[in-house]
């Protein structure tokens, strides 16, 4: 698991309510944990203020409005975690 | 302020788009049919009316960030705190800035004062969405036009 995954994690456990055992990496945001879009803007932003970046919300909810990607791909909890090192690296080169 | 319309601000006195901060001035009316229950023989303004002017006066703000091609609607409200008393003909001036711009949302700041003292304070967080329609951003800027938010400088 990864550090970022934990802090990942955390931020839902604390922003949502939901017992940190049941978060896991597998998880999906919105089908497994059942966090709505309300909820998930509340965690875009303790995510956004934790890593210094801006997740590009906008830019994933069109991709997948618009077939190019699926839900699985931002929304499960492991491979947010690698959107977010992508996110961090991007600012950092 | 007309209450009636749900438009709580007179004027936006100062709009910093590059500083991200906003000063407008909300005058409560002498009299309005929600003083009559808000409370009887005890007229204050409520609370929640507080919070509105506050969140209008984040909104404005961020419409003006998004050269007014953008809409702000309130999602969620934390540390909203009312410190005094406020009454019917009191002039506020409220405060407002956008600490965090996110990708479809952001969270401001606002305080709000009676004479230099603060009455009211929240942090608010917005959905920003395009404009509905041809006609709302038409209403938008008319509304605009009437607090003294420079429409024209504005836009994008």
């Amino acid at each position: 698991m990864s550090a970022t995954f934990d802090k990942v994690a955390d931020i839902i456990a604390e922003t949502c309510d939901i017992p940190r055992d049941n978060i896991k990496p597998e998880s999906h945001a919105i089908n497994d944990l059942e966090i709505d879009s309300l909820d998930f803007l509340d965690i875009a932003f303790a995510i956004d203020k934790t890593f210094g970046i801006k997740l590009p919300l906008e830019q994933w909810t069109q991709e997948v409005n618009d077939g190019k990607a699926t839900t699985d791909q931002y929304f499960v909890l492991n491979n947010l975690s690698e959107q977010i090192d992508k996110l961090i690296a991007a600012k950092g080169a | 302020m007309r209450l009636e319309y749900f438009q709580m601000i007179d004027r936006i006195v100062a709009l910093d788009v590059a500083g991200r901060t906003a000063r407008s001035i909300c005058t409560v009316p002498k009299t309005s049919t929600i003083f009559e229950g808000h409370f009887p023989s005890h007229p204050l303004m409520p609370g929640a009316l507080l919070l509105e002017c506050m969140a209008q006066t984040i909104g404005w703000l961020l419409i003006a960030m998004s050269g007014l091609n953008a809409m702000p609607f309130m999602a969620g409200v934390k540390d909203a705190k009312f410190r005094t008393a406020v009454f019917p003909g009191d002039e506020l001036e409220i405060e407002g800035s956008v600490y965090h711009e996110g990708s479809g949302y952001a969270v401001g700041d606002a305080k709000g004062r009676r004479a230099g003292k603060v009455v009211c304070e929240a942090r608010i967080m917005y959905t920003i969405v395009p404009f509905p329609s041809p006609e709302f951003r038409t209403a938008l800027f008319e509304w605009a036009e009437r607090i003294d938010v420079p429409v024209k400088e504005l836009v994008r």
